[in-house]
């Protein structure tokens, strides 16, 4: 009798199981639409050149060992991550009027968790699991175990994709934040939604963060995709640095996965806004704690990497570059996707294509739509309707729009 | 680099806003939350930093330290990196479980390559944050599948970590004798008799080499008793094995009791640690193993497995398990390793020979005869907490009050004095 004659087969994770089956389909016009990793426009992983340049640093720099990094990670990535993420010259920041700390955790994944186990310990009373959680409606699917591993019990979606208008659904958003109960903690994606690719316009986070000051709500930000949205840092982090100039205590999850291309060597940063230094103090002493329990302390690698790069003024310029390398041929796809679904008079409208920002695009397409293109067409994509730009060259666009037209036409 | 030397951290004091601006500062959210208390390891390399004695030494550092006290960085780990760093790959993501040329090495590494387990697929080993990840993975998984026990028996000591990891994961922490302070040795009628008092089916954690922080390991025929009265009980084995390599100098022998026990047929989980024995410690290389029924009941737990990674990181960092992966399957650069452990273990057993041995040169009385039984990089010396006070407090040597010293730590160059103030402080 097995100790472990009763464990199930849990299902697999969807987004995983899909680029397995895009793997081991046969058909040579097979697209693969699905994991979000930028691709080039050969449809190859892209290590950025200047990841590559300061990999070659390390490698030399016989001054460099294995040794452990500090539990809270590798003290000049986290506080140059932070940077990016506020800005060099954030007025509270400068002013003094807030206190700042970060804990380098292991990507974006980690920092979220690691804010997920800090919050249900020390959020809203010690150890309250009944605080509610709000996730937009869609959001990132891992949103929803982090935060129920981490003990949270009420996890509910907040409104936010209006399928029907394919955009935000403003009010509803605005409608839940007000019967949200006190406290409630919201995770808001700091730009490029994910998995919609539809962001609040500045007018509307302002309405955002108006109602979530007055009703007291707790501001979780997801950032995974700075400078990949726009092209522009300071751009993608407009919403983030808003609700600083707004006094807002809060958490920051940082990745650096899709901007740096670092996707493996599971680069992230909880950055941590509280009113003052000694608060920031109080919170990374408890950080330690969970981080001990956990990892121990964070992979050193990549974290170097980063604050290499983001510390030495060329090669921060030339990641910049290469940022926006990723950002325009994204911007391309977009354009160029739209403007062949409206040639080839697919039903519908497709501007949402290019309004959209970042790696994905909800397109619209129900899940009978989306069998149909895997199955009839070999193009994989989420059973959201979400595909992947980036999967996207100026090779397979065509084939690729018009399977978009030929399922819209077929299947309703 | 002048870069990595510099440590800003932001943090900056926050003043009243200026008259005149409107400003509601609200409470925090976080004025309830307490200063967590300081780790009781890393207070010792603090307070080893700030002393400006030339003769300081720090005995607290669990990592290992060439003879001239400095971090060592493996050579066939260098060569590793070039040959990686040559074939240019990318970055992708790796899959929840790691990288296969890892985890498959990972086993044949702990278990031996002709072990039945694995030929015949009832393993499944997946790649972990070093053993602190792999323990925590297993520890999650007890709690979530093992649902019969909820107790995890600890030697006494052992590893300050793992009471609380298993502890946040929901598991009930017990304890079972096995160091005997009277000997500085193991208490081995001590063991058997409270382990024969365990409850079924609940998890023993047994160190499977270098016993975190006595250095006290049972002989093999100890190991025979204890396997054998483990599976009257009808108790989950958990082994951690951080030291493979490392404690005797030779791998096959530092996994002895591992595949002894899984011989006589119990089916383990076992964490593996990387950090010392491939001097791979900031790349976090681990793996936890559960140890199945067979080939079916290992593809249901490894779906489990990654059902619990996800939510916590993922996927695994790739740097370090791509040189360990490198090194153990590369088979000049696996001899290479075999030889740098070897050297490092070498290194150790003589600074333990060293110290006794000007212990008696400085006329001391007491017998030391454990700090040479000891094995691995920890050696409980028996000394008291006004002991260790004095030594730090006349002598500058740094290390934690249970008397734990790291002959990491110990070099040809300080042995001497470090005899000299044991000698001191205990004569």
């Amino acid at each position: 009798m097995s100790l472990f004659g009763e464990v199930p087969q849990a299902t697999p994770v969807a987004v995983f199981k899909l680029s397995n089956d895009f793997k081991e389909d046969p058909n040579p016009m097979k697209v693969n639409l699905g994991v979000g990793a930028y691709r080039t426009d050969e449809g190859q992983p892209w290590v950025l050149p200047v990841v590559k340049k300061v990999e070659k640093i390390i490698v030399a720099d016989n001054s460099l060992n294995h040794e452990y990094l500090p539990i809270l990670g590798l003290p000049e990535f986290r506080s140059s991550a932070s940077k990016i993420a506020l800005g060099e010259d954030s007025p509270a920041i400068q002013e003094n009027r807030v206190g700042v700390g970060a804990v380098q955790c292991l990507g974006g994944t980690g920092a979220l968790k690691m804010g997920a186990e800090f919050l249900r310990r020390w959020y809203n009373g010690n150890d309250n699991m009944k605080t509610p959680v709000y996730v937009s409606a869609p959001t990132w699917e891992n949103h929803n175990s982090v935060f129920a591993n981490a003990g949270f019990e009420d996890i509910r979606p907040y409104k936010y994709w209006d399928a029907e208008k394919r955009g935000l659904d403003l009010a509803g958003f605005l409608g839940d934040l007000e019967t949200a109960p006190k406290h409630s903690i919201f995770v808001l994606h700091a730009c490029a939604h994910n998995p919609t690719g539809t962001d609040p316009t500045h007018v509307e986070w302002m309405q955002v963060a108006e109602v979530m000051k007055r009703r007291k709500l707790f501001v979780f930000f997801d950032s995974a995709y700075q400078g990949f949205a726009s092209g522009c840092l300071d751009k993608d982090a407009w919403a983030v640095r808003y609700f600083v100039t707004q006094g807002f205590e809060m958490f920051c999850a940082q990745s650096f996965s899709k901007n740096f291309g670092l996707y493996n060597e599971r680069v992230g940063n909880l950055t941590i806004v509280a009113c003052d230094a000694d608060n920031v103090k109080r919170v990374l002493s408890q950080m330690e704690k969970i981080v001990r329990v956990t990892w121990s302390n964070p992979p050193s690698q990549g974290a170097r990497l980063v604050a290499i790069t983001l510390n030495t003024p060329e090669l921060f310029a030339e990641w910049k570059d290469n940022v926006k390398t990723m950002a325009d041929r994204v911007l391309l796809m977009r354009a160029s996707l739209q403007a062949k679904l409206q040639a080839l008079g697919t039903p519908g409208t497709w501007d949402h294509i290019t309004q959209q920002i970042g790696m994905f695009s909800f397109t619209g397409l129900n899940p009978k739509q989306v069998e149909y293109m895997i199955k009839e067409r070999s193009i994989y994509l989420m059973a959201s309707g979400r595909i992947n730009m980036c999967g996207l060259t100026t090779k397979n666009i065509d084939y690729v729009a018009e399977s978009i037209h030929e399922t819209v036409v077929n299947v309703q | 680099m002048a870069l990595l030397k510099s440590s800003k951290i932001i943090s900056t004091v926050g003043v009243h806003p200026p008259l005149g601006v409107l400003s509601i500062r609200a409470s925090s959210w976080w004025s309830e939350v307490q200063m967590g208390p300081p780790d009781p390891i890393l207070g010792v390399s603090e307070a080893y930093k700030r002393d400006t004695n030339p003769k300081k030494m720090n005995l607290g550092v669990g990592a290992y330290r060439d003879d001239q006290g400095k971090p060592y960085v493996l050579s066939c780990v260098r060569k590793a990196e070039a040959q990686i760093a040559a074939k240019k790959l990318d970055k992708e993501y790796l899959a929840i479980g790691g990288l296969g040329d890892f985890t498959k090495a990972c086993a044949k590494l702990a278990l031996g390559d002709d072990n039945e387990v694995i030929k015949s697929g009832r393993n499944i080993t997946v790649q972990t944050i070093s053993g602190t990840g792999s323990l925590r993975i297993g520890a999650n998984f007890l709690s979530r599948f093992h649902t019969e026990a909820r107790d995890v028996y600890l030697p006494k000591p052992s590893w300050g970590n793992h009471t609380p990891i298993f502890r946040d994961a929901g598991m009930q922490l017990k304890a079972y004798t096995y160091y005997d302070p009277k000997t500085c040795g193991f208490d081995f009628q001590g063991a058997l008799n409270d382990i024969s008092k365990i409850p079924e089916k609940s998890v023993i954690m047994l160190h499977a080499c270098a016993h975190n922080p006595t250095g006290v390991d049972p002989r093999p025929e100890q190991w025979k008793e204890i396997a054998n009265l483990v599976k009257k009980r009808n108790l989950l084995v958990f082994f951690d094995m951080a030291y493979q390599g490392f404690a005797s100098g030779d791998i096959d022998r530092d996994a002895w009791a591992v595949r002894y026990f899984i011989e006589q047929g119990h089916n383990i989980v076992l964490s593996q640690s990387f950090a010392k024995n491939m001097g791979l410690y900031g790349e976090r290389v681990g793996g936890f193993t559960v140890v199945c029924k067979d080939a079916e009941e290992a593809k249901r737990v490894e779906s489990q497995l990654k059902i619990l990674i996800r939510p916590i990181y993922s996927n695994p960092p790739m740097n370090g398990a791509r040189i360990a992966a490198t090194i153990l399957n590369t088979p000049d650069l696996y001899k290479e390793w075999l030889g740098e452990v070897h050297g490092m273990a070498n290194r150790i057993i003589t600074m333990r020979e060293l110290l006794v041995a000007n212990l008696k040169k400085e006329g001391s009385t007491q017998n030391w005869q454990h700090v040479i039984d000891q094995i691995g990089m920890f050696c409980f010396t028996g000394l008291k907490p006004e002991q260790v006070a004095r030594l730090t407090k006349e002598f500058s040597v740094y290390m934690t009050k249970d008397g734990r010293i790291s002959m990491a730590g110990v070099t040809s160059g300080n042995v001497g004095y470090l005899a000299q103030g044991i000698h001191a402080v205990t004569k």
